[in-house]
């Protein structure tokens, strides 16, 4: 995969993922023309585009759109069921998912993501294990980070 | 005590505020976060809202840089950074304190501080540098959740330089306890593979662990690698195939745990790419394929509930099974999955349908007849992307036939498309059919036309290129050219007199040299009323300079009678004072020559010229030019890299002797070829131009020592930039010269296929037969790529046979040529043996038998061939995939145990490597070694004869993609008698530099009694075998270092033998790859080989913090990187 986006349906960017290496220009070009290109299609229409050299896979859920951009011998499919899995994962994780939950927290919503897809591949597909992960270094950090701070305060460490 | 207290007493208030911290950080951090959030939305214009987000930024920036903001606040204020960058507002200053938060943050902000470095910046970012040290600190962590932090943003992006410094720590994790630190291991070793596959080569192994987990996570992360690998190099993993179908079987049968489920289908993803590298594991490979025949046909057989993800699996099966070695039943039920993925109702699988028919339509044209009638409908699909991929299919199935309704249908796109990426396409392709299977003169211009016009100034330059290259050629007929170049002028001249001021650039271009070369075809039209019609042109204030260049040239051509030169002397004085130089020039070119008609008449000879034009590339017509500006005090010419040599060691201090590098590609002669002597009168002042900058370049080597850069830099551009022009636009000047009589090859006369051209009407039935005419005769339509199944119309003349490439051009050749409704085996095997015969007749010693090869092919079924018959095309284009029959003989008792007595005299005295089985069978035995000698390596090929009776007529025929094979003996082994041995000898050299060469082969022969026998054979060798040692000096190698331009560097272990370790390193190159070492000074050495022939290749190597920094460069590309592996491993082996 060569990036994900999320954007609503005005047009506004939720959440951007770039797998491979692209100047700041381009990417806001891409972003431009594929926002514009995804929200002008109507919604029977098939969920693949061809798009330079590549393949756009989006999908809509409910105001929000996810598009993958991947490579000409991808399959196209289960990059649909990624983008479901991702779904799945958000609305495991925030309980019932709508828009707000992403704007509002979405550096979790990056770090779900990062659990699921790493350097564009898939990195875990076990939703249970994902979710673990993810609840793990929530947990741990809250633990890890209220006694050790106290220490360095009255500077006993 | 006391201290304590007044410690605590003092800590008390920032505790006490610590105390409502947690909840309130947490609460104003979303309610800063919140508030320009929730600011954002009530805004109503773009304005209102950059001046919001700019004051955020303001605001953000101050906060970030004050020594008094707290780790926990700096982390929120990432977060506000990362939003309003994903606004689209840049917030660099930001950068560096995301990677400070990353260091030095506690968990919680450290993973905020890694999120927002891995969304700033991309792996090329300077910044990334100083993350290195934090990921090696949080990879030595005994947190968990730190480790996985350094692995995540290592998996993503890192510094392709600083992969050596974390590597052995990344390793080291693939062995950890826990899997997730495993899986992330994996994925991070995937990413340096794909970045930079030289450094992990020698973790390998440890990759085949990661396969052999017994956590399905890690196994999965590690077939990424394998997926990678695989496509790099199919053959070296063949052994894995089983462990794939194994693995894939039990994925299949439901072993996995059920949290690897997705919607009841067991772990699709692994799945999916176990299929993905059974189809490239099984392509062209017959024996490999039948390993994965059953676990296919369960994979199709489960994957039966209606969901897009067991969709998903069964197209990924389909493409599998029509990839590899084809088995009729699985195409069968593939062909069905296809159809109900075509028929169904759900579009993404409509779409996906297409896709795999035009996938597999080369090999099943059938399966498109019967799908015709929904093709048709998607042909007209609302949908663009529907049609686009219809479009794509059509173009497959394209024959001359149906070629008018096709490309009309694409034509029709085009008009409405408004994707540049789309046009560019189809137009290319549109401009290929046309080529191909044009069906009269009239059709291909106005198709061209209509390309031109529509591909505007978007399209591949190479299709204006091939256009006129192909006008210009000619093909067989004397007549036919003469009628197409005629419909083209009468078609572009009536163009130039409605509205060429709409028309794009490269058209416009294309006329006018159209125009330029045969309008004196068209005996009626005046030149000087072309020449007006082209002064318009120069007048319309849209036509570039570049067509204004083309016009002016044109003119040139044209420029007759007294009508013409006057409006040439018109149009020469309104451009002689241009301010473009080319156009300039081109203007007083065209006042010259218009004015003298007979120099004009040898300069741009019309229709003359079959002489192909000579170069002097030495550009001795100048020699008197510079010896009088030799003896005017002028210094000598020095070629650039000698200029940068100079001035390297004119700075005595510099610490980097073989930093500076110039882009040194134009060289000298690069330019002399270029020139014509054509264009003696116009060039010679340039050239006289260019020794003048050389001089100025060379003899203020002493002084100025920045302005004599500059001044050589600019010469450079100076010079460059006319001399491009010129080769420019003297591309025509080949062309000019009508190619030669065409040798007498009969199978090249072409007539034209008389076609029905078939009236498109609505009615859709019609439609399809006009479509898919043509195809339901092809039975068989061959694997070799796009098949030529009717002869092409315009088809280039060959190139003479004297030129290096002549070979392999008249295999193509001999390809086309091929009947057109190849049936049957039989015409396919002499189709074959064709083209092998061809081959050989690079070896000079095979000619004699081609004649009987021909005779045995044809007379009866050769069974090897009819086994491999699917992939025949391809084994004989492609040897190099041939695998040997069976590696390993079985063992018999009879067969000579050494055949190194039966190395011929003069080979004995050099060292040969072990003698290794090629192949064998109940009459011949096959072993074969290379010997390598001083200037070439020899392969010795053994032929053994195990039977009982003399075997005849044995071929034996090599070939190589990486490398060029020559037979070195003068008599060719025919015959061996029983119990006996035949040796051949053959001289390779490379041709591609690769870490294993391979050159694969094909013997056939004849028992006394039965049926002709062939097998197939490859033998690999190290590229080491080729490397010779390369004795120069130091300064040769100064000289030789500064000019090559392919590079590679990398850190290798350094031997450790005290005080001399750089020496004892390189001693151990030296024994173990023959380099030669030119010379060791303190901490650097200087090492050169050559790769045979006479292709160096320089070691520069510096002891620096313990290790070796070794720089290698060549002129030949690849050959640095794999000349490092080698080094890599004589240092680890060592």
């Amino acid at each position: 995969m060569q990036f994900m986006l999320l954007f609503s349906r005005q047009g506004k960017l939720r959440l951007q993922k770039w797998y491979v290496p692209l100047s700041d220009k381009e990417k806001k070009k891409i972003t431009r023309e594929l926002v514009q290109t995804v929200l002008a299609r109507k919604p029977k229409m098939c969920s693949f585009l061809e798009w330079r050299d590549l393949k756009i896979v989006y999908k809509r859920y409910a105001s929000l759109y996810f598009c993958c951009a991947i490579e000409d011998q991808d399959n196209e499919l289960i990059t649909l069921e990624i983008i479901h899995r991702y779904v799945e994962l958000l609305d495991k994780y925030f309980g019932s998912v709508c828009e707000l939950d992403i704007i509002f927290n979405f550096e979790k919503a990056y770090f779900i993501l990062d659990e699921f897809l790493l350097g564009g591949e898939a990195q875990e597909t076990s939703k249970k294990n994902v979710l673990k992960a993810i609840e793990q270094a929530d947990l741990l950090q809250e633990d890890a980070e209220t006694p050790r701070s106290v220490l360095e305060e009255i500077g006993l460490t | 005590m006391s201290d304590v207290v007044e410690k605590t007493l003092t800590a008390l208030p920032s505790l006490l505020s610590l105390d409502s911290q947690p909840g309130s950080a947490k609460l104003s951090s979303t309610s800063k976060l919140g508030n320009l959030i929730r600011g954002i939305t009530e805004l109503t214009s773009k304005h209102e809202e950059e001046k919001l987000i700019q004051r955020e930024l303001a605001s953000i920036k101050e906060q970030v840089s004050s020594p008094n903001t707290s780790m926990r606040q700096m982390k929120e204020l990432m977060v506000r950074a990362i939003y309003c960058e994903m606004l689209g507002y840049e917030a660099s200053f930001s950068y560096i304190h995301a990677i400070k938060l990353a260091q030095q943050g506690t968990a919680l902000e450290k993973r905020v501080g890694y999120l927002a470095v891995s969304l700033f910046l991309n792996e090329s970012h300077e910044l990334l540098l100083l993350l290195v040290n934090t990921v090696l600190k949080d990879l030595q962590s005994t947190n968990l959740i730190e480790v996985c932090m350094a692995l995540t943003v290592v998996s993503q992006m890192f510094p392709k330089d600083m992969i050596p410094a974390i590597l052995p720590l990344v390793e080291e994790k693939l062995n950890h306890q826990k899997e997730i630190i495993r899986r992330k291991a994996v994925l991070a070793l995937y990413k340096f593979y794909l970045i930079a596959p030289n450094q992990v080569q020698h973790i390998h192994n440890k990759f085949r662990k990661a396969l052999c987990d017994k956590d399905p996570g890690v196994m999965t992360a590690s077939l990424h690698i394998y997926l990678q690998m695989i496509q790099e190099n199919p053959e070296g993993y063949k052994d894995l195939t089983a462990s794939f179908v194994t693995i894939l079987k039990q994925v299949v049968g439901g072993k996995l745990p059920m949290d690897f489920n997705y919607h009841s289908v067991p772990a699709p993803w692994l799945q999916i790419q176990l299929l993905r590298i059974l189809s490239v594991l099984g392509k062209n490979d017959q024996s490999t394929s039948e390993i994965m025949y059953d676990v296919l046909d369960e994979s199709l057989r489960r994957a039966e509930m209606n969901h897009n993800i067991t969709y998903a699996i069964l197209y990924e099966c389909v493409k599998c099974i029509y990839t590899i070695h084809p088995k009729s039943d699985l195409l069968e039920k593939a062909a069905k999955c296809i159809g109900n993925f075509v028929l169904s109702p759900k579009i993404n699988l409509k779409y996906l349908g297409l896709k795999a028919l035009t996938y597999v339509v080369q090999q099943d044209p059938k399966l498109a007849l019967q799908h015709q009638m929904t093709i048709i409908e998607c042909l007209d699909h609302p949908d663009l992307i529907i049609k686009r991929e219809t479009l794509e299919l059509l173009f497959r199935i394209t024959n001359a036939q149906n070629v008018t309704v096709i490309v009309e249908k694409m034509l029709d796109f085009l008009r409405v498309s408004t994707d540049d990426y789309t046009t560019i396409d189809l137009v290319g392709k549109v401009a290929e059919l046309a080529e191909k299977y044009a069906p009269d003169n009239e059709w291909f211009i106005e198709t061209m036309n209509t390309v031109f016009s529509v591909g505007g100034d978007m399209m591949q330059p190479d299709i204006p290129n091939s256009f006129l290259k192909l006008l210009s050629e000619g093909f067989d007929s004397v007549e036919e050219d003469r009628k197409l170049r005629l419909f083209a002028v009468d078609s572009y001249v009536s163009l130039l007199q409605g509205e060429p001021g709409k028309l794009p650039q490269r058209f416009l271009q294309v006329i006018s040299w159209v125009l330029g070369e045969y309008s004196h075809l068209r005996a009626e039209l005046q030149p000087s009323t072309v020449m007006r019609l082209l002064s318009k042109l120069l007048d319309t204030k849209n036509t570039s300079s570049e067509t204004k260049t083309w016009v002016l040239m044109t003119m040139t051509k044209l420029c007759e009678g007294a009508a013409g030169v006057s409006v040439a002397q018109e149009v020469s004085e309104a451009y002689s004072s241009s301010l473009d130089t080319v156009l300039r020039q081109r203007a007083q070119e065209l006042q010259h020559l218009s004015q003298d008609s007979e120099l004009r008449a040898r300069v741009v000879p019309r229709d003359a010229g079959l002489e192909p034009l000579e170069v002097d590339s030495s550009l001795s017509f100048l020699d008197g030019f510079v010896s009088e500006a030799l003896a005017a005090g002028a210094a000598p010419y020095k070629p650039p890299h000698q200029r940068q040599e100079e001035l390297a060691q004119a700075k005595a201090l510099s610490l980097e002797p073989y930093g500076l590098s110039l882009p040194i590609s134009i060289s000298s002669c690069s330019i002399a070829d270029r020139q014509s002597p054509t264009l003696l009168s116009m060039s010679s002042g340039l050239s006289g131009d260019s020794t003048d900058l050389s001089h100025k370049g060379g003899s203020t080597t002493l002084k100025l020592d920045g302005v004599k850069r500059v001044w050589g830099k600019e010469g450079y551009l100076a010079q460059r930039e006319p001399v491009e022009e010129t080769a420019q636009v003297e591309v025509p000047s080949p062309f000019r010269s009508p190619s030669q009589q065409a040798e007498a090859d009969s199978s090249h006369s072409q007539t034209p296929t008389p076609v029905p051209t078939p009236e498109p009407t609505q009615e859709k039935q019609q439609l399809a037969s006009s479509l898919f005419v043509g195809l339901s005769s092809q039975s068989s339509v061959c694997l070799m790529g796009k098949s030529e199944s009717a002869p092409q119309r315009f088809r280039r003349k060959a190139k003479s046979p004297s030129s290096s490439s002549g070979a392999s051009e008249q295999i193509s050749n001999s390809l086309v040529s091929a009947p057109s409704t190849v049936d049957n085996l039989l015409c396919d095997n002499l189709l074959d043996t064709n083209i092998t015969s061809e081959l050989a007749v690079s070896s000079p010693t095979q000619t004699s038998q081609l004649s009987q090869s021909l005779t045995t092919a044809n007379g009866t079924c050769d069974v090897e061939l009819t086994d491999t018959k699917g992939s025949n095309h391809s084994l004989i284009r492609d040897l190099s995939v041939a695998v040997a029959a069976d590696p390993s003989p079985h063992e018999d008792p009879d067969k000579p145990k050494d055949f190194s007595s039966h190395l011929p005299a003069e080979l004995s005295g050099f060292s040969h490597s072990e003698i290794t089985p090629l192949c064998s069978n109940q009459s011949l035995d096959l072993s074969a070694c290379h010997v390598q000698q001083k200037d070439s390596l020899v392969l010795v090929v053994f032929i053994y004869n195990s039977s009982d009776s003399d075997i005849q007529q044995i071929l034996l025929e090599l070939d190589s993609d990486d490398l060029e094979v020559s037979g070195v003996c003068g008599s060719p082994v025919q015959e061996v008698g029983s119990q006996s041995v035949a040796v051949c000898q053959y001289s390779l050299s490379v041709k591609r530099p690769s870490v294993h060469v391979e050159v694969g082969g094909v013997v056939s022969y004849q028992l006394p009694v039965g049926t002709p026998q062939s097998a197939q054979f490859s033998y690999k060798l190290p590229l080491t075998s080729f490397i010779r040692p390369l004795t120069l000096s130091t300064e040769e190698y100064g000289t030789m270092w500064l000019a090559f331009s392919h590079d590679t560097k990398q850190n290798l272990t350094l031997i450790n033998e005290g005080q001399e370790s750089l020496a004892a390193t390189l001693n151990v190159l030296k024994k173990k790859l023959q380099l030669h070492i030119v010379e060791i000074i303190g901490l650097e050495g200087i090492v050169a080989c050559r790769l045979l022939q006479d292709q160096p290749c320089l070691m520069h190597c510096r002891v620096h913090a313990g290790t070796l920094a070794v720089w290698l460069r060549s002129p030949v590309p690849d050959l640095p990187d794999c000349l490092m592996y080698y080094c890599q491993r004589a240092l680890q082996e060592h």
